[in-house]
């Protein structure tokens, strides 16, 4: 079936998937965000006819448009990458897959481009009604954007709405709505795009708050801060809310990446969260080393949040190698759990079934084809786990998952703090006095982006090896080519990336000292 | 209600669908075709401009409806997306690469410290224009001429050249079609500079240049389209699903489908037409000719490749493993949900016209490139 793996082939792979997705999601969420900063000033300004309005909201329109065109330029590699690198994969479940690309084409990239070219077109050609119409729908469109691909990626976390038909060889669609209503993909959806809000209105304030500490445009900088720390407020708030929602998806459907992400070895009853901690360096799942050099946790609060239950049992990494522990699946059974190695020997028995059935059916022998469609069906639950042969291969790169889960959520606990904040100086109109307060906002832009990344790496790293959770495997997924023809494109696509980025930079830097413009751009 | 289609009936017609919006994508091209004419056509700065403006207002177009075209693709035949793109490797990615650059130009090339300078971006608007269109005809030329890849039990593909796609270059019928389209995108943006721009240097010269790139493009479409009413094609069996090869099958086929035959004349009538009157009279609406020519010529290309039983993606490798728009489609249910989903495409297509409509109801002029709007 998949025979002789190349190792570096799946490694390169990987490598050029998380290069190219993480510069494309490097311009994503400013987009999500700043469309509806833009669209609430807009709003502003024709309710009340003020100019300084409207030059507010060009300025922030041009810096929109420097992102949007390279948020552009890398996405349209992703989809195609589906193709070019996991063909395996774009097989085995295009049938599901496919949908929502196809559906967020038609859906959401017209309606963002079209409506764009009015947005910064049409000032002088429409009426101001339906200019501010029209950035609306941009707002609208790029986060319609967004729900496409979560759905779709969500999916892959937690396969639903689908059966294996065995003659295709592949994964077929049952009910859509199961596919775009899985929980895990509505958290998936909520926890992105407000992840987005709160980015960008850290960003705005911190340009603005770099304005106020130079002195310029104070008027600009002053409306952009109350706009984006309200926004910015509401949408954290909400933001810790759904992840919470998300971890509870993943303590249900990912428990691999759970114990990921809390460093979780041994689990135990009435397990508690790691708020601070240090994973021991080089610990393997089978040696006798501790977990933590050093811990800070809150007793019973993982058993609490990821199961509804202070005493509930949380596997770790060990419990999900070793199998032996009992927990309740999906029908509310308890059900005790087996090995990884014994799902490897599952998931080969399945595998095999699958050949032989294939092979019977080629041969025209019904009785046969019976007998292993038979065997295939019984084990089929474990059927990606037959491509793998180690057990520790089914865990993730534990400290990576670790630290960036905590990271994000330590940032996301201080951007409440520090939307409050500016929110408070705004109130008592202390802003310019406080410039301890304005430096610390322009220090936060980086920290924005570096939760939003870390989020993708919990979500990402942490489900290896599985591209499609219990399903298929990395090293089945990846296209049949050769690894040098993926090396090349990785260093291609570093390269032209980094320059476009830099380039992306400087512009941006440039564009903001000049400022806005009298009249706008 | 569309749950009582049958599923080859879905099939053909989700074969329909991609052929239109390979269709349109042939026509938008328009914007790649003029972006290998900047120089050409302008001498001064402000005429290069005043294109470069002109272009920049449709750019996004093309690039969604290509984004689109590859997510329908992959939605409604997985087994052509996995097997081509993963296989042909080389091929799609210089044409992705040629797309990430453009993707920034615009919008990248006028404004101060960018980096690389405006003449970077001039160059990256050029191999997009240039790679962009004949790579793209070269890959739609191995729906007639093969590639050489398998497929095993599970429906997995290897491609069996070692050349990922390079290969399909060297293919002189690939050559000859990826040629045509690549002129034939210069002639339509031409046509659409002399219908967008007001500036009499610009019209004058694009008049010219009208003549020099028809020749070649007549010259490479026909030499294609000579080439393919006598080649033998891959045919299948409707019933036993052998694949097969069949003298004059595209001929075949453009008989056995006269409404089909009737479309590609009527394009091509359409296309010479648009052309012909451009050069002769100094008209401004030849684009609408030749582009709605286009894309009813590509469409019933397109159409012949796949439909009355033929092989859209052969394998030359093991003719059995030639996809055709039966074996490689999505299930029932899921033809049927992305029909539902394209019922919304008028609507799109509605708003589309309408906001374009009413920014684009005059001229792009000297004088708007110095107004307070986003210029590039
Ligand atoms: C949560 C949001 C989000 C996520 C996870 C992704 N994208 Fe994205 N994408 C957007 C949100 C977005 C956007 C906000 O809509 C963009 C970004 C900047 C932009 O201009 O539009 C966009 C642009 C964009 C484009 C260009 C669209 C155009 O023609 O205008 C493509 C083809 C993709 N994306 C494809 C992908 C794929 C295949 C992804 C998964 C691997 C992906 N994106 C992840
Ligand atoms: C834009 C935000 C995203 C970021 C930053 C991101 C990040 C990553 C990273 C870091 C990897 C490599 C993991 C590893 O190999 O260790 C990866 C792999 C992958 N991601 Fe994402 N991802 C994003 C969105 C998505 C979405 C929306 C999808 C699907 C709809 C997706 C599908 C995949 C696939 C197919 C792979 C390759 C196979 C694999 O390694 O599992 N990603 N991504
Ligand atoms: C208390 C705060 C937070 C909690 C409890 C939390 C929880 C989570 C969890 C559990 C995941 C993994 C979901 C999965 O694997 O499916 C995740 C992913 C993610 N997080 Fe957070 N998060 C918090 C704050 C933040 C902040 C502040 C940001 C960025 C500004 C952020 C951005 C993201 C992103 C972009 C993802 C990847 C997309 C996804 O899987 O939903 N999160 N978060």
């Amino acid at each position: 079936m998949i025979e002789n793996v190349d190792m570096a082939l799946v490694n390169w792979s990987r490598a050029q998937f998380a290069l190219t997705a993480m510069y494309h999601w490097l311009f994503v969420p400013l987009t999500l965000g700043i469309t509806f900063i833009i669209a609430f000033m807009e709003t502003i300004y024709v309710k009340t006819g003020d100019p300084e309005w409207k030059r507010i909201t060009k300025f922030w329109m041009t810096i929109f448009g420097i992102n949007f065109a390279i948020g552009v330029a890398t996405g349209i590699i992703l989809e195609f990458e589906f193709g070019t690198n996991w063909s395996n994969y774009s097989w085995f479940v295009g049938d599901i897959f496919g949908a929502p690309l196809a559906i967020e084409g038609i859906m959401a990239f017209f309606l963002e481009s079209t409506f764009i070219a009015i947005m910064f077109f049409g000032w002088n050609k429409v009426s101001k009604k339906f200019h501010l119409l029209s950035t609306w729908l941009v707002a609208f469109g790029s986060n319609l954007s967004a729900l496409w691909i979560l759905v779709a990626n969500g999916w892959m976390q937690s396969p639903v709405g689908m059966h294996f038909n065995p003659d295709a060889a592949r994964n077929e669609m049952l009910n859509f709505w199961e596919v775009f209503l899985s929980p895990i993909a509505i958290n998936k959806f909520l926890h992105t795009i407000t992840s987005g809000y709160v980015l960008a209105a850290i960003f705005v304030i911190g340009i603005s708050a770099w304005y106020l500490i130079k002195g310029r445009e104070q008027l600009l900088a002053k409306r952009s801060i109350v706009i984006s720390s309200v926004f910015g407020l509401l949408s954290c708030l909400f933001l810790v809310y759904t992840g919470d929602g998300s971890a509870y998806q993943v303590a249900q459907k990912q428990p691999m990446k759970l114990a990921a992400m809390e460093g979780l070895y041994q689990g135990s009853k009435g397990a508690g969260i790691v708020v601070l901690g240090m994973p021991t360096p080089g610990k393997q799942y089978n040696d006798s080393k501790d977990e933590f050099v050093f811990k800070f946790e809150i007793p019973k609060l993982l058993s609490f949040l990821g199961y509804g239950d202070t005493e509930a049992f949380v596997p770790g990494v060990n419990d999900l190698i070793n199998g032996g522990f009992e927990y309740t699946d999906k029908d509310g059974n308890t059900q005790l759990a087996i090995s990884a190695e014994q799902k490897i020997e599952q998931g080969k028995i399945s595998i095999a079934a699958l050949r032989e059935y294939k092979n019977a059916k080629q041969n025209n022998d019904p009785v046969k084809m019976e007998e292993s469609l038979l065997t295939f069906k019984e084990s089929f639950r474990y059927f990606g786990y037959g491509f793998l042969n180690d057990p520790g291969s089914i865990i993730p790169n534990v400290p990576l998952t670790f630290y960036s889960f905590h990271i994000m959520v330590g940032l996301g606990f201080y951007f409440i703090l520090f939307f409050s904040l500016a929110l408070f100086f705004v109130f008592v109109d202390k802003l310019e006095s406080k410039k301890w307060f304005l430096r610390l906002s322009v220090l936060t832009i980086p920290l924005a982006y570096i939760a939003s990344m870390s989020g993708w790496i919990v979500a990402e790293v942490g489900r290896q090896p599985w591209t499609i959770q219990d399903l298929l495997p990395t090293v089945a997924a990846v296209s049949q080519i050769d690894a040098s023809a993926v090396q090349i494109t990785f260093w291609l696509f570093m390269v032209i990336f980094t320059a476009l980025l830099i380039a992306e930079i400087k512009i941006m830097t440039k564009q903001i000292n000049i400022g806005p413009k009298e009249g706008g751009h | 209600m569309l749950e009582t289609i049958s599923h080859l009936a879905l099939q053909q017609y989700w074969w329909l669908i991609i052929s239109l919006l390979g269709a349109i994508l042939v026509f938008l091209m328009f914007v790649q075709g003029g972006q290998t004419l900047i120089y050409t056509l302008g001498k001064t700065e402000l005429e290069r401009r005043l294109i470069i403006n002109s272009l920049g207002r449709k750019w996004e177009f093309t690039f969604t409806t290509l984004v689109t075209f590859g997510g329908a693709f992959f939605a409604s035949f997985p087994l052509f997306y996995s097997t081509s793109f993963g296989g042909a490797y080389w091929v799609w990615m210089i044409i992705l690469f040629a797309f990430i650059i453009q993707a920034v130009s615009y919008e990248f090339r006028s404004k101060p410290n960018n980096f690389l300078g405006a003449k970077t971006y001039e160059i990256f608007l050029f191999i997009n224009g240039a790679l962009g269109t004949i790579l793209l005809g070269i890959a739609v030329s191995t729906f007639f001429t093969g590639s050489e890849f398998s497929l095993n039990e599970m429906n997995f593909s290897k491609w069996e050249g070692a050349a990922y796609g390079l290969e399909l270059a060297l293919n002189l019928h690939n050559l000859s079609l990826g040629l045509a389209v690549f002129f034939l995108a210069r002639v339509l943006g031409i046509l659409y500079f002399m219908n967008n721009i007001d500036h009499p240097e610009i019209i004058a010269r694009s008049k010219k240049q009208l003549i020099i790139n028809a020749i070649p493009f007549l010259v490479f479409f026909l030499l294609f389209v000579i080439w393919l009413l006598f080649i033998d094609g891959f045919a299948y069996n409707s019933i036993t699903k052998q694949v097969s090869m069949e003298p004059y099958k595209y001929l075949h086929n453009f008989i056995q489908m006269p409404v089909v035959l009737i479309l590609f004349l009527i394009g091509v009538v359409l296309v010479l037409f648009g052309i012909g009157k451009s050069i002769l009279k100094s008209c401004s609406n030849g684009i609408w000719f030749a582009g709605a020519g286009t894309i009813l010529a590509v469409l019933s290309l397109f159409l012949v490749a796949g439909l009355n039983n033929t092989a859209f993606y052969p394998s030359t490798f093991n003719l059995q493993n030639s996809l055709t728009i039966e074996n490689a489609s999505s299930s029932k249910y899921t033809l049927t949900i992305m029909s539902y989903v394209s019922l919304m495409v008028p609507f799109v297509a509605a708003y589309i016209w309408f906001a374009w409509r009413s920014i684009n109801n005059k001229k792009i002029d000297a004088n708007e490139m110095s107004e307070d709007i986003h210029v590039y």
